[in-house]
């Protein structure tokens, strides 16, 4: 099947602005769930609210466009009730790790199968360039007009430690990686965790004054280096890139079943 | 009537109940007083095959059972006050999104943690408005624990009806109290199951395109038919809109479903009624009080009835109008400031009629406190 059958084309144009990374993160999951030959009928995607929830809108899947930071929790209900189906949950920053933070932390400590992935572009683009969980410390925004004051979540980290068992992180530029990290991370039977760094130009660029589309994505090309590279040695502020966590764990809804058969030979453990 | 009987708490007939209406899925967290309906389905739902999962907070579990419905379950939540606050804005998406499910909300002291093993019936105007933006919703509660068994299998059949979520809305004393129950045998109280679609794979399935009757066919998630929710306004196809027409004809759709079969949704009990001069208006545990109040006084003559409401949203206008119209005086039993009084007052041309007798600090509202009330009306004197 070709990419292109898994898109609603009558919904194009998007609605993201020129320039901004979420375009090509659809185009790469698109790619990716193609080259696994998924079955469309056998997707469920399910988003939040804010830039990167659109997305549901415009694949051909099962699709439940939720509200604000809930949408691995609709998904959760939508897993445990049908295991068999594949669960991918594209989120915004804010919409992951903000409002939705609590549910991303059990979701992980659950390590129930479904993808996460979290379209990281620093700041809430949908109402406008206020800062976000990830905008990180000094930066500039519009409810930050005098700088940020917050340092940023290490997504990686918070994925760790909340006990993901798949977790990577990727860019906008590196497409070729971004595809196999996330081929790798649907197929990964758990909680998978994908960061993509996903420029922003409209608001956190222009905010920033880091330039436009081309140069944001030429820092994540020259300003991330993959996992164990010597280059970081020397240079601390090199954020890695690559796969970090890939183990096989308990998974929830396999855990759950063994819940069933014990209850209806009415064991207690 | 089956020939099984318990002798149970009002949360472990509701739990019995929601099994005997075929619940499949519940979510929920931690809260007094409903914990025991948690508790209990944790056990049972997975003898049969169900899912039960505790979620890390309160509007988690509304959004499980939301995203487990669309899949084809028939699914379950419950909470008390505080966790009714926190659910509201998944219920609003429940509502926009047209998907069948239940929310019990064992009613405690408010506002905010109030007292959390008390009795109170302070959530009335929460259950009908607590959501934002113009909607409808159902809401059905019942005063002891063979009533709640009913209503509770109603609240499943009126929500997968509808096409809508279902607030049952107990309190701490029918939740907490111990009473007989007769187990009604299978197929006793019939079951509804939701409409689902006839389209055929590859044809254009329209999961938000009302049949003639309102009634809207669904399809599982998971299934042949792909199609978006969402709880933006939308067209037909789910897809999001902000075309006037369509979110006019959205509007009404999902206000008039409701509000058009009042009658149908309705249920209340009467006691007494057909020649009462003094009619008392209560629902849930307050009609206890009011039936006892009732039962006593048509002993020593006097012509006094007890209507009981067990669907409070929508408000049954037509029902009350009619059985206390004649009535001389008309007083509302409850266990808030009135938030029931308002509505009859609203729907009676003589609202200066219409008194209230309500305990509003945590104690069961007694007999007495009724008669205390009906003194100072029939002109006898504090």
């Amino acid at each position: 099947m070709s990419a292109k059958e898994y898109l609603r084309e009558r919904f194009m144009p998007h609605i993201w602005c020129p320039g901004c990374g979420h375009g090509i993160i659809m185009n790469n999951l698109v790619r990716a769930i193609a080259s696994l030959e998924l079955k469309k009928s056998d997707i469920v995607m399910v988003t939040g609210i804010g830039c990167s929830s659109r997305i549901s809108g415009y694949l051909d899947f099962h699709t439940l466009h939720t509200i604000h930071g809930r949408a691995l929790a609709f998904a959760t209900g939508v897993k445990l009730s049908r295991p068999e189906l594949t669960l991918i949950v594209p989120m915004g920053d804010g919409d992951a790790l903000a409002i939705g933070g609590n549910h991303f932390i059990h979701a992980a400590r659950r390590n129930i199968d479904m993808t996460a992935i979290i379209m990281n572009n620093n700041i809430y683009g949908m109402t406008g360039g206020q800062f976000s969980p990830l905008s990180g410390y000094g930066k500039m925004a519009t409810t930050a007009p005098y700088g940020n004051i917050y340092e940023a979540f290490d997504i990686v980290e918070l994925a760790r430690g909340a006990g993901a068992s798949f977790v990577a992180r990727t860019t906008a530029y590196h497409v070729t990686s971004m595809k196999e990290i996330l081929e790798k991370a649907i197929n990964h039977k758990g909680f998978s965790v994908v960061e993509i760094l996903s420029q922003c130009p409209t608001y956190y660029g222009r905010k920033n004054k880091v330039g436009d589309a081309v140069d944001m994505l030429n820092y994540y090309k020259d300003q991330t280096v993959p996992i164990g590279s010597e280059k970081k040695k020397d240079n601390p502020a090199l954020i890695e890139r690559g796969i970090f966590v890939e183990e096989e764990r308990a998974e929830y809804c396999s855990e759950y079943q063994k819940i069933v058969e014990r209850a209806k030979r009415g064991q207690q453990i | 009537m089956g020939d099984k009987i318990l002798f149970i708490q009002g949360n472990e007939a509701c739990v019995e109940a929601a099994l005997y209406a075929g619940l499949d899925f519940f979510a929920g967290y931690p809260i007094t007083p409903s914990t025991e309906i948690a508790e209990l389905l944790s056990a049972r739902l997975p003898q049969k095959g169900g899912k039960f999962i505790q979620m890390e907070d309160e509007i988690a579990s509304m959004c499980a059972i939301i995203g487990a419905s669309l899949t084809g379950l028939k699914s379950m939540t419950a909470t008390s006050g505080p966790g009714f606050s926190l659910k509201q804005e998944a219920i609003g998406y429940g509502i926009m999104a047209e998907v069948p499910c239940v929310v019990v909300n064992v009613m405690r002291g408010g506002p905010s943690t109030g007292m959390p093993t008390k009795v109170s019936q302070g959530d009335v105007m929460q259950a009908r408005w607590g959501t934002h933006g113009d909607h409808s919703i159902i809401t059905l509660t019942a005063s002891n624990l063979q009533d709640l068994f009913a209503i509770t299998v109603e609240a499943f059949n009126l929500s997968e009806t509808y096409r809508t979520p279902v607030i049952l809305l107990l309190d701490e004393v029918v939740g907490h109290m111990r009473e007989k129950l007769v187990l009604p045998d299978p197929g006793e109280i019939p079951l509804v199951q939701r409409l689902r679609t006839s389209v055929k794979e590859g044809t254009d399935y329209h999961p938000y395109l009302p049949r003639e009757d309102g009634r809207l066919p669904m399809s599982d998630f998971g299934g042949v038919h792909r199609y978006n929710v969402t709880g933006l306004m939308h067209d037909m196809w789910g897809f999001p809109t902000d075309n006037p027409q369509v979110a006019y004809g959205l509007i009404r759709h999902l206000v008039d479903k409701i509000e058009g079969h009042v009658q149908e949704v309705t249920r209340i009990k009467e006691y007494f009624l057909d020649d009462a001069e003094t009619v008392l208006v209560s629902y849930g545990a307050s009609a206890r009080s009011a039936l006892h109040v009732v039962e006593n006084r048509r002993a020593r003559g006097e012509r006094m009835g007890l209507l009981e409401l067990q669907t409070l949203w929508p408000f049954p206008a037509d029902a009350v109008r009619e059985r206390c119209t004649q009535a001389k005086s008309v007083v509302v039993v409850e266990m808030n400031m009135g938030q029931i009084l308002q509505e009859v007052r609203k729907v009676l041309d003589d609202p200066e009629k219409v008194f209230l007798a309500n305990r509003i600090d945590g104690t069961f509202i007694s007999p007495t406190d009724i008669r205390n009330i009906l003194r100072v009306i029939q002109g006898k004197g504090v």
